[in-house]
């Protein structure tokens, strides 16, 4: 038998009822099997509605599963999350505004216990790494909005997770910076040799970004289709290549193949 | 201080002396004008019958008013203004005190309640109602209170710190309420980052929702130091503690016929007194509260 590595994220038969017994109950997520492989990156992709950000917040164990269980690290979602076994980036940066970039970085070393020196010495890692270093400085309101993004990247790296959770991030920014962003993350994801798993609802950022693609459909929400994204290289010019447009061509279809009629 | 904001207080500066002196203006103005309809005994005027009449008794003169200020009462060999000054500080520390001790209990009871839902439900209710209470009719019992039933604390009890806790009574409520709101107000998203860090309720409370309240507290603040003068001064008129503006007040107000100028000085410099707290709360805020486009009111 070949050593397969345990996967990073093991989501066994999964049901996600809101308002359960409520006169507006919802079936949000109906018996979800996914397993992600550690350094895989996934994307998540669907219409509206289909769950995929609610999948994302069980795995992050900020919502709990109605049925079935989440594994992460091969412990239970929440002992994961007491662990400090990933770290999740949300569509808006959400930085705090009272404090400059460089102890935005801190904050989550701030609640770990770490040492101040430590501290430092890491956020300014963390800059070199999403090449923000003269920002160190600035306040949040001083940012655009994709640099504000690079920013909450580099906070959510700073403890340097296994896994990194990213709902929308890139959503609320423009195309020129998006692509940017994109290129930026595919770098920092093959320096540190995260496992990722990606929300987004742009097919093209699902096929650019990812080693696999999960297309999901809504109401309720069902695992479509899980397809293999190979593209050779990882870089911008992927973006050009016959093998991208196909992918993305294939993505479509199966989208297409949920939409009602 | 960048140029920008030096010439925004500057000009702040300047509205106010304006307002100052139109107020004078129109105080004058109003006053000679009263004085020549009743001169000239006609009813024609609204003066009388709409209007209240004028005189030199009910309205001193502005030059009389800033003279009272200069003036050494009789017997006394010191100007009334530096009399007042010293009361104006013995009631500070009043308020001071009870603002302080507002803030903390106030806070606290943001904190508590915005732990729980049920207990916020539960008790906002009885915090509002606590308002209703008149403040004229409980300082009495306090002053009371004070002084037979306080006597097993460490320090000795004065009347002065009676009237701080009548102060406190409404120092704490805009920042129980305004706390509470502030606490509430990081978003959805800040709360599940802190979450997501596996952050205790303390460490959300301390780095989160604490830092996002301080313009909600600051507001509040303002509320509630110009209230700690008010609390102060109504609690030594209606406790009959002295030392104070509030006894000024009173007393000026009993000796009225024979120096109507001391009661303007003594109302002005309590006016007075509720603006400087209030400059200094703001001042505190600019140098602590960083906010894109707003700045502090000067």
């Amino acid at each position: 038998m070949t050593s397969q590595p345990a996967p990073a994220v093991e989501i066994r038969g999964v049901t996600k009822v809101f308002n359960p017994a409520g006169a507006n109950e919802v079936l949000a997520l109906d018996n979800i099997d996914l397993n992600v492989a550690a350094g895989d990156f996934v994307t998540l992709i669907g219409p509206s509605g289909c769950g995929k950000s609610t999948l994302l917040r069980l795995v992050a164990a900020l919502v709990e599963s109605t049925e079935g269980n989440v594994l992460v690290n091969g412990k239970t979602a929440d002992q994961a999350r007491l662990d400090r076994d990933y770290s999740m980036v949300f569509q808006r940066a959400g930085l705090f505004d009272w404090r400059n970039v460089s102890r935005n970085i801190e904050l989550p070393l701030e609640l770990m216990g770490w040492k101040a020196a430590d501290r430092h010495r890491r956020s300014a890692e963390m800059l070199e790494l999403v090449k923000l270093n003269e920002f160190a400085d600035h306040h949040p309101s001083e940012l655009s909005g994709g640099m504000a993004q690079r920013v909450a990247i580099a906070r959510a790296m700073s403890f340097r997770p296994a896994l990194l959770l990213m709902d929308e991030p890139f959503g609320a920014l423009d195309e020129m910076t998006r692509e940017h962003m994109q290129n930026e993350l595919l770098r920092i994801w093959s320096e540190t040799e995260t496992t990722v798993i990606f929300v987004t609802h742009s097919i093209s950022e699902a096929v650019f970004l990812s080693t696999r693609v999960v297309v999901m459909s809504p109401r309720p929400g069902r695992i479509a289709a899980v397809i293999d994204n190979e593209l050779g290289t990882r870089d911008d010019s992927a973006r050009d290549t016959p093998q991208f447009f196909a992918n993305v061509s294939a993505v479509r279809k199966v989208l297409r193949a949920g939409e009602p009629r | 201080m960048s140029l920008n904001r030096l010439r925004g207080s500057l000009r702040q500066v300047l509205v106010f002396s304006l307002f100052v002196i139109l107020l004078m203006a129109g105080y004058s103005a109003y006053k000679a004008f009263g004085q020549s309809v009743d001169d000239a005994q006609t009813d024609w005027a609204v003066i009388g019958s709409i209007l209240p009449r004028t005189d030199d008794l009910t309205m001193p003169s502005v030059f009389e008013i800033i003279s009272g200020i200069f003036a050494e009462p009789r017997g006394v060999n010191e100007a009334f203004g530096s009399i007042v000054v010293r009361e104006a500080a013995f009631t500070l520390r009043e308020a001071a005190v009870g603002f302080a001790v507002g803030v903390i209990v106030g806070l606290s009871i943001a904190i508590v309640l915005s732990s729980s839902r049920l207990l916020e439900r539960a008790l906002v209710p009885h915090v509002i109602a606590s308002q209703t209470i008149p403040l004229i009719a409980i300082a009495p019992i306090v002053v009371i209170w004070g002084r037979k039933n306080l006597d097993f604390l460490p320090w000795e009890w004065h009347d002065w710190m009676s009237v701080s806790l009548i102060a406190t009574y409404l120092t704490f409520f805009p920042v129980a309420i305004n706390g509470l709101r502030g606490l509430h107000s990081p978003s959805s998203e800040a709360l599940e980052l802190m979450d997501s860090y596996a952050a205790r309720r303390g460490q959300t409370l301390w780095r989160l929702r604490l830092p996002a309240s301080l313009p909600y507290l600051f507001s509040a603040f303002k509320i509630a130091a110009t209230a700690s003068v008010v609390g102060a001064i109504v609690g030594e008129i209606s406790a009959g503690v002295t030392g104070g503006l509030g006894r000024r007040i009173l007393l000026e107000a009993q000796r009225y016929t024979t120096g109507p100028e001391r009661l303007y000085v003594a109302v002005l410099f309590a006016a007075a007194l509720g603006i400087f707290v209030f400059l200094t709360i703001s001042l505190v805020e600019y140098s602590l509260v960083r906010r894109k486009g707003t700045e502090a009111v000067l």
